[in-house]
């Protein structure tokens, strides 16, 4: 439906945005490119909209090169990060606007307005004007307002951001249900890798211009491709170690774990999500290499858990303990990593589980 | 001893306060009191009341022809004005030109120059050559030429405070150049076109220097200049008819700010974040 190739944007002064980046978006699918501010996820979205040109590379939207049409032009309708309602047209007037611009006769437009915003429960605020209303109601007039267009693509450039904590949960669960029953593509920019797990179809995590890592939420948090990715994903940060492979062993953080024999000798990074680690006040029966120990130097409240960091050396290891079993501070503790759910990479590349 | 020392504080603050408003009002109280006596001179004083002044200015052919003709010029100059300082600003804004600061710099330091008394004899010059003297077109044209560099940096201020996800919205639905300007940015920037018509009409309501150069015919002379013929044979001003056609010709002027100031307020996007 969207394909991307080779596609460059090189901005004055020698900034490449986006860097010879291939990429193929399915109909219908809800897609994430997610990665930390400057990474080039926006310039990327901004690309597919055509308002910002590409230095090299092609856009296709529906199989037809639209790399040279203007915006208006590519059948995109694109919804801001500030919204961008016009704040001097009501909500009516808005909603309308893209219709306007098509020519659809007044009362025609008016009345598909109207079906819109019945749609997303807007009916009683159609005469307001967006400073009239909340950031949750504004957020859905511009939504209104891009799917009264009936376009091919929706573009969100970061969806939720602008939204408090709490509305941000009720809107992510509204346009995950809006865009499966509207059935049409959708990209959306976020640097809140919560928000891509949870809407996204696919995910493709972008660091300098390039993408990192493609796939679905569940293969990009399981199996992060890079160390950077292992770090970007997951609410709590990955323990990152490094370690030495020797003889079928792994030395790490004064642990000696058990290894897949095919991982051959040599320095790695060993990863861990704290989740997929037990905490435990004794050391494990079966020897006491096969854990880590060390003293506990911070718990944080998670609400239903704990996440317990432990000094191991020059190391800090972080494990999530269950509510009510958090260790007492300096109290020493083990943490057990879950078999299989620990990753090695080398020369920052995935390797294995482990 | 404090009390006192205040006490003595506020009363030299009051009366340097009223020594500054005395000076400000006086000439306005003369403005609204001469007119209507029968022997004014040149102090504010209780009138004996009369309307005979107004009779007699109406009585001199050129006055309301000259109010006319102040209309006609201001009003042509403010329209050519606000548009053209509205294109320029809104492209200035959003283009990026290099040196456009300090093209805007020296255009704005230049305008007092342009159309002061410095560059009279060369605008003069030029004016005859293009067959401009005695022309309202002649001095619409000069007299925007100046107004136009400040216009534009007052504009631009305004442009830059509009966020551009505006237009770049409605250029994703499709809306031309044309049609972002006329939906989208000027009822946005309506306050500040409305300051500069009020601006620009005030300014070439009292600009004196240019028509008074560019205009021979005293039926196509403004205002202003109207004011500066109502003078005696013997030389001496004719303070009933001057303070008349004071008022008359300060009124518009007032009665449009106020319309103005009323319907969009004055407001200045600039340093202050409302």
């Amino acid at each position: 439906m969207i394909s991307l190739r080779g596609l460059t944007k090189e901005f004055p002064g020698g900034v490449r945005a986006v860097d010879a980046l291939d990429l193929d978006i399915g109909d219908g699918e809800f897609f994430a490119l997610l990665g930390p501010s400057g990474c080039g996820k926006t310039t990327l979205l901004r690309t597919i909209a055509g308002l910002e040109t590409p230095t090299s590379g092609t856009v296709a939207i529906g199989g037809a090169d639209v790399t040279r049409l203007p915006p208006g032009r590519r059948d995109v309708a694109m919804v801001f990060q500030d919204y961008a309602l016009f704040p001097h047209m009501d909500v009516t007037a808005n909603i309308a606007y893209p219709l306007r611009i098509r020519k659809v006769p007044r009362a025609r437009r008016e009345e598909k307005a109207a079906e819109t915003a019945a749609r997303l429960s807007l009916t009683e605020l159609l005469a307001r004007r967006p400073g009239q209303l909340s950031g949750g109601q504004q957020q859905r007039v511009a939504l209104a307002r891009a799917i009264a267009c009936h376009p091919k693509v929706f573009l969100f450039d970061e969806p939720l951001s602008n939204l408090d904590a709490r509305l941000r949960l009720e809107a992510r669960t509204f346009l995950k249900r809006l865009q499966r029953e509207l059935a049409v593509t959708t990209v959306f920019v976020t640097h809140d890798q919560g928000e891509a797990l949870a809407l996204a179809d696919r995910i493709a995590v972008m660091s300098a211009g390039r993408i990192t890592q493609l796939g679905t939420p569940a293969e990009v948090f399981r199996r992060p491709a890079t160390t950077f990715v292992a770090g970007f994903i997951g609410s709590t940060p990955m323990n990152l170690l490094p370690g030495t492979a020797e003889g079928g062993r792994l030395h790490v953080a004064g642990a000696v774990l058990p290894l897949p024999s095919e991982v051959p000798d040599g320095p790695v990074v060993y990863g861990l999500r704290p989740e997929y680690a037990d905490l435990s006040p004794s050391p494990p029966p079966f020897g006491d290499g096969d854990a880590f120990s060390g003293k506990v130097a911070v718990v944080e409240n998670l609400g239903t858990a704990h996440l317990v960091t432990l000094e191991c050396g020059d190391h800090l290891v972080q494990a999530v303990a269950p509510e009510g079993e958090e260790p007492a501070l300096g109290a020493l503790a083990w943490v057990v990593p879950r078999p299989g759910r620990a990753l090695i990479y080398r020369d920052d590349a995935l390797l294995t589980a482990a | 001893m404090t009390d006192a020392r205040r006490a003595v504080g506020v009363i030299m603050r009051a009366t340097f306060l009223a020594a500054v408003l005395g000076f400000f009002s006086l000439p306005l109280l003369w403005l609204a009191s001469a007119p209507f006596d029968a022997h004014p001179t040149i102090t504010a004083s209780v009138p004996s009341l009369t309307l005979a002044n107004f009779r007699s200015l109406l009585d001199n052919p050129y006055v309301l022809s000259s109010l006319r003709n102040s209309v006609i010029q201001a009003a042509a100059s403010a329209a050519l004005v606000v548009v053209l300082a509205a294109l320029a600003a809104y492209a200035l804004s959003r283009v990026r030109v290099p040196g456009r600061d300090a093209l805007l710099y020296v255009l704005l330091l230049l305008s007092s120059v342009v159309t002061g008394t410095a560059a009279m004899v060369p605008l003069f010059e030029l004016a005859t050559r293009l067959n401009l003297i005695d022309t309202h077109l002649g001095v619409v044209l000069t007299l925007s030429g100046g107004l136009l560099p400040a216009a534009i940096f007052i504009l631009k201020d305004f442009m830059d405070a509009t966020p551009t996800s505006y237009e770049e919205s409605a250029r994703v639905f499709g809306a031309s150049p044309l049609q972002i300007l006329g939906h989208i940015v000027i009822p946005l920037v309506r306050p500040g076109l409305a300051t500069i018509a009020v601006w620009a009409v005030a300014n070439v309501w009292g600009s004196f220097l240019q028509p008074f150069i560019l205009l021979r015919d005293p039926d196509k002379a403004p205002g202003s200049v109207i004011l500066y013929t109502l003078y005696t044979e013997g030389g001496s001003p004719r303070l009933d008819l001057i303070s008349t056609f004071s008022l008359l010709y300060s009124l518009p002027v007032v009665v449009m700010y106020v319309f103005v100031s009323r319907r969009y307020g004055f407001r200045f996007h600039g340093g202050i974040k409302r």
